[in-house]
């Protein structure tokens, strides 16, 4: 694991003020920027936020804990199929929905990884691999199309505003899933820096020295897996309420390895990288769509056709295999060590 | 009993594909243990190779005889120019590169030769020349090339240098080195023959499942599943494995749980194998000391 560990939980909180500052610029972006621009656009961040709290779940998992998850494509559409069931079927205020998809989804976490905690690296990595190829199948099962709706799916009406003179729906929707995202991330940040974090990281950089020192293995990993699962539940559900939409189709191996993308780029020990992870995944398709319509425009509609169909495909893998071999940290490893280089030459030259 | 033979039969056809994915990932495995997440997606490209091939005009067994060897060439290349950085990389690196691998090679197949579902010629006579119907003439022929090459691959582990070269290779580089065995060639001769074999497993099976870039997604989950019931480092183990999962998937779907849970029946064996028993059914138990 040393290609990937870092120093992320155990930074002293040092120059404090400075990074408050960067939280409080950010959170202002984050609350200000959607009253400015269009319905589009809104919808787009609403994505970066919901794929943020899922690429959360799985550096909290695969970061942190150590454990290799290829699986969390199928607890994101196991929080969207119940976040859309309670809508549909049982008329539960949408608003609920996230924390009883987050609930069904620690359980269902929480049993997976009990039943995998003794599988280790790569072949936990073939368990989730294959729990995320086959899910689509069950879903599709027509012993649960009653509530799933098989094959066709289940359209949604989008949550309305209840303040409609001042947020649309969209904006509202928006804002909803950022203060889900913020008490989850503040959650992540504590879990991560407290006792859980410590017993976490120790068990993955030195599983054996962990259990000697009475961390307990089995409970501690599957924990990890019930949290992550959570996260990224609630992640489905929000993203559910966002579309509107939801099919089997939409959760094929597709969904984890974009997750896992976002954590790759952003840096899989990092919380605050999966912010640049969700951007990422939620803003390349988009880029190379630009992209195919400027070629389009330049006489050259067959590389046009090309660059929209599976440009984002190439792009995602060639940068993980990029990524791993140049910048195992990620976006957040680059900004992390940056940092260290500038402090560190400031405060030789006090030294000096 | 008629159905129950067909099924059992045809299980044996499919088996066949899967044997062959599941011995070119134990191939890998043994020498760099990693498993390729990759060698259904980098098959399905050679598939798309020979068609390409086929479609302009070149003979089904030249077009074949062709794309092994391009397949072979990817296989060498790869090894050499990725795989070989990643030779003390922790398994979630090597994880990442390989899924990385894998969407970029569905994504490239996806942009060259389009998604549209591509049907593939079968070699072999479409009536059969035998009096049972209980086997088509392409299944036949699948189960018949998969074990001409098995005997290949056979043939050429045990009775050659070269074979015996590459094999000392992955039990045991440090002594190879030191009798100069060049370590690094014999891996990408490995992942060239993996891919071989792949390959051989992508066009036999696309006049059945029909070629389009998604098409190795199950068979590559099917052939996990028979290396891990064969035990993932015993490459007797992965035939035997392919074979029993072949006729278990159909006898299953058909009697026990339908056709549309057959992927799950792959997810089940492999949770249960590697819960249960992870040196699967003929392989070395690994004992680790701390």
């Amino acid at each position: 694991m040393t290609v990937v560990t870092t120093a992320a939980s155990i930074t002293p909180v040092r120059r404090f003020d400075q990074r408050m500052l960067w939280l409080a610029a950010l959170l202002a972006l984050a609350i200000l920027g959607p009253l400015l621009v269009s319905d589009y656009h809104v919808f787009q961040a609403t994505q970066i936020v919901v794929y943020a709290v899922a690429v959360l779940g799985l550096n909290l998992l695969t970061g942190f804990s150590g454990q290799i998850s290829l699986g969390n494509g199928a607890f994101f559409a196991l929080g969207s199929y119940v976040a859309v069931i309670l809508l549909s079927k049982a008329g539960v205020p949408y608003w609920i929905t996230p924390v009883a998809a987050g609930a069904v989804c620690f359980g269902a976490g929480y049993l997976f990884g009990r039943s995998a905690a003794r599988l280790e690296g790569l072949y936990l990595a073939l368990a989730t691999f294959a729990l995320a190829t086959a899910f689509p199948q069950i879903l599709k099962l027509e012993l649960f199309e009653r509530w799933t709706g098989g094959n066709q799916g289940v359209v949604l009406s989008k949550p309305v505003s209840p303040i409609p003179d001042l947020l649309g729906n969209d904006q509202w929707l928006y804002y909803y899933c950022l203060a889900v995202a913020i008490a989850l991330y503040i959650v992540a940040w504590n879990l991560v820096r407290g006792r859980t974090g410590r017993a976490l990281v120790a068990l993955r950089d030195h599983p054996v020295a962990a259990a000697t020192m009475g961390v307990n293995v089995v409970s501690y990993k599957s924990t990890a897996f019930g949290v992550s699962a959570m996260y990224t539940g609630v992640a489905g559900a929000l993203g559910a309420l966002a579309a509107g939409f939801i099919s089997p189709d939409s959760f094929t191996i597709l969904v984890s390895i974009q997750i896992l993308v976002g954590g790759v780029v952003g840096g899989i020990t990092s919380i605050f990288g999966t912010l640049f992870g969700a951007a990422f995944i939620q803003l390349v398709p988009d880029l190379t769509k630009k992209l195919s319509e400027v070629a389009g425009a330049l006489g050259m509609p067959a590389l046009a056709s090309k660059l929209s169909d599976a440009a984002p495909a190439v792009l995602y893998g060639v940068l993980l295999i990029v990524f791993m071999m140049v910048m195992p940290g990620g976006i957040a490893g680059l900004v992390r060590s940056a940092r260290a280089r500038l402090t560190r030459t400031r405060r030789n030259h006090v030294k000096t | 009993m008629q159905a129950f033979l067909h099924q059992l039969l045809s299980g044996l056809a499919n088996g066949a594909i899967y044997a062959s994915v599941a011995l070119a990932l134990v191939m890998i495995f043994k020498a760099t243990h990693h498993v390729n997440f990759a060698q259904g997606e980098l098959a399905m490209f050679s598939t798309y190779v020979a068609y390409t091939l086929i479609e302009a005009g070149v003979s089904y067994w030249i077009a074949f005889v062709v794309t092994l060897a391009f397949s072979f060439a990817t296989g060498v290349a790869i090894e050499r120019l990725i795989m070989r950085r990643l030779q003390h990389a922790s398994a979630l690196t090597s994880v990442i590169v390989f899924i990385g691998l894998l969407v970029a090679v569905n994504g490239l197949a996806g942009s060259l030769f389009g998604s549209s579902i591509k049907q593939f010629p079968s070699p072999f006579p479409s009536q059969a020349w035998y009096g049972t119907t209980y086997l088509s003439p392409h299944e036949l022929g699948m189960i018949v090339v998969t074990l001409v090459v098995l005997a290949f691959v056979f043939v050429f582990f045990r009775y050659t240098r070269l074979g015996l070269a590459m094999r000392a290779a992955a039990e045991n580089p440090a002594s190879s080195r030191l009798v100069g065995i060049r370590v690094g060639w014999m891996l990408a001769l490995g992942w060239g023959l993996a891919c071989v074999l792949g390959a051989v497993a992508g066009m036999m099976a696309a006049p059945i499942l029909f070629l389009e870039p998604n098409m190795m997604a199950g068979v590559l989950l099917y052939g996990l599943a028979a290396a891990l019931l064969g035990g993932i480092d015993n490459p007797w183990g992965a035939p035997i494995g392919g074979f029993i999962v072949g006729v278990l998937e159909n006898l299953v779907g058909a009697y026990l749980v339908g056709s549309h849970l057959k992927l799950a029946f792959a997810l089940f064996i492999i949770v249960a194998v590697l819960v249960f028993k992870p040196s699967g059914l003929f392989g070395r138990t690994v004992v680790v000391r701390v």
